[in-house]
């Protein structure tokens, strides 16, 4: 048995509610998972009712069970949640939708992810309650609590370590604003860098958005990929992991200045039998510039002393850039999705839809989530490549 | 010392489950410890009810010095909580332990929140003590150390 993923499924439906500024839909979270999906659905021609199984990651509140009920599925298959890892998980919710289809678990499986922070809680404030135990208790009470303060001081050392500048992180949201204008899907259309400092090193510009909105995509075996209404675009590889206590309480893991991918990368390549060469367009996960640019590195794009050379402007944009990087404005200026807006993008610049289309793209690949634990990555490939 | 940071944020208190009430009770003293495996004399923080080298239970909280090197570091700008709105920047410190398996502690760099921070700098605890708070709890800063 050959006991891998690569172009054995394929992505044949995308579909994507109205991208908010957080607090701004006039929907119920639940209602823009169910838009998502519908739009999903009439992308690739299906009816919904032909769903079969739902992944998500990062703890989504919409239940599969509600939604196929709301949906009106009549034989739900798989019912899939990817643990913790904030958006980590984006790509390991493909990874397990693939699996699922490869293996005959399920027929077609949504992947999909809703936010609603007006309705629920935010992402970048502090805990509100009097007291804090547990891990907590060794960093919360030193100020030390939000998404961006927990992972400045990863990159600073890396930072250190390497001697990268600031112009190097400067150059990731460069990128993503430079192509966040030309989709008016992104709520940063329009707006330029706001140069206020968060947590040094990271400035406003350094930070994703938060947003609500919802996205999903639909996963069915390779060998019904050719039915739909657009060109397949396969799921060569989609891994997920961790390295060496990556999951260490106060800050203790021993290769701390890191993305967390470099366990992941080889079985993400090896899987997808091809190599950073082959890499057409990246969509990386900007929770945090320096967590992009760590992720460039242990991907393999370059080494970590080369990161205030390679990583320009120029370097990072469609069409004609060395390693075109979140060509629809990624969480940084189209809409933090929790990054599943990022392997839609991947699917466009694969069909040729991208508002910031790179030339004869055959191998697009996802960076999910980094420095947080589990990550994950995918790459995504047109019918040349299987 | 006074407190670095102004009140308000969530107060620091001891796990229900009793797996770190041992350092709560050394830093009201002043002293610093962390886990200690019996076993195979791996150093580890944060606790866990097992060692990570060898997963033997016999742990114990030992003490460590007073004194680390600054392993990274983070000038925070924008408050995230209520209590920090006219806070200003301050310092957040990663202290190592270079002679205890690399074992790292959270705290912050007191002195001039705009003073520069170097990497590797040696660093002494002291410790800020809140005993009328509820709970009382013990927070450990850290100052460079002068060479």
């Amino acid at each position: 048995m050959n006991r891998t993923l690569r172009g054995a499924t394929a992505v044949v439906g995308v579909g994507e509610t109205t991208y908010y500024k957080r607090g701004q839909s006039p929907d119920a979270e639940f209602n823009l998972a169910l838009k998502a999906i519908l739009a999903a659905c009439q992308d690739a021609g299906i009816s919904p009712k032909d769903v079969d199984g739902f992944a998500s990651f990062s703890n989504d509140r919409s239940d599969p069970s509600r939604l196929a009920n709301a949906l009106g599925i009549h034989d739900l298959r798989f019912s899939n949640m990817q643990w913790g890892g904030g958006g980590g998980g984006g790509s390991a919710a493909i990874a397990h939708a693939a699996a699922a289809v490869a293996t005959g678990l399920a027929e077609c499986v949504v992947v999909f992810r809703a936010l609603a922070q007006g309705q629920f809680g935010r992402f970048g404030q502090g805990p509100r309650s009097n007291v804090v135990s547990g891990a907590g208790a060794f960093t919360v009470p030193y100020g030390l609590m939000s998404p961006a303060q927990s992972f400045a001081m990863k990159v600073r050392r890396f930072m250190h370590d390497h001697g990268v500048e600031q112009s190097a992180l400067r150059a990731i949201s460069l990128a993503s604003y430079h192509h966040a204008q030309t989709n008016p899907r992104a709520v940063m259309y329009g707006r330029p860098l706001d140069e206020a400092w968060i947590v040094e090193p990271f400035h406003l510009f350094d930070c994703c958005q938060e947003n609500d909105g919802a996205a999903a995509m639909i996963v069915v075996p390779a060998e019904r990929a050719k039915d739909f209404d657009h060109p397949p675009v396969y799921v060569l590889s989609a891994v997920t992991g961790s390295h060496y206590r990556a999951g260490a309480s106060v800050h203790n893991t021993p290769d701390y200045a890191t993305s967390n991918f470099k366990t992941c990368v080889p079985r993400l390549y090896g899987m997808a039998a091809c190599g950073p060469d082959d890499v057409d367009v990246l969509q990386c996960y900007e929770n945090f510039t320096g967590g992009v640019l760590m992720s460039i590195v242990e991907h393999g794009f370059c080494e970590p002393d080369e990161c205030n050379e390679f990583l320009t402007k120029e370097n990072l944009i469609a069409p004609d850039g060395a390693l075109p990087t979140n060509t629809s404005g990624g969480n940084l200026a189209e809409c933090y999705m929790h990054g599943l807006e990022l392997n839609i993008e991947a699917v466009r610049q694969i069909r040729r839809t991208s508002p910031n289309q790179v030339e004869d793209v055959d191998v697009a690949m996802v960076v999910s989530g980094p420095m947080v634990t589990p990550v994950s990555s995918s790459i995504y490939g047109s019918e040349a490549t299987v | 010392m006074s407190a670095y940071l102004n009140p308000g944020l969530p107060k620091p208190a001891p796990a229900p489950d009793g797996l770190d009430a041992p350092y709560w009770e050394a830093v009201a003293e002043e002293r610093l410890v962390m886990q200690h495996c019996r076993a195979c004399g791996t150093w580890q923080w944060g606790p866990e009810w097992i060692c990570h080298n060898c997963c033997s239970e016999d742990l114990a909280f030992d003490e460590v010095p007073l004194t680390g090197r600054i392993y990274s570091y983070e000038r925070v700008w924008h408050p995230v909580h209520p209590a920090l709105n006219e806070q200003g920047p301050y310092i957040v410190v990663l202290v190592e332990f270079p002679d205890h398996d690399g074992a790292r502690m959270v705290g912050n760099l007191v002195g001039d929140p705009r003073q520069a921070v170097v990497i590797g700098a040696p660093v002494r605890a002291v410790f800020e003590h809140h005993p009328d708070d509820d709970p009382p709890h013990t927070l450990v800063q850290w100052e460079v150390v002068d060479s």
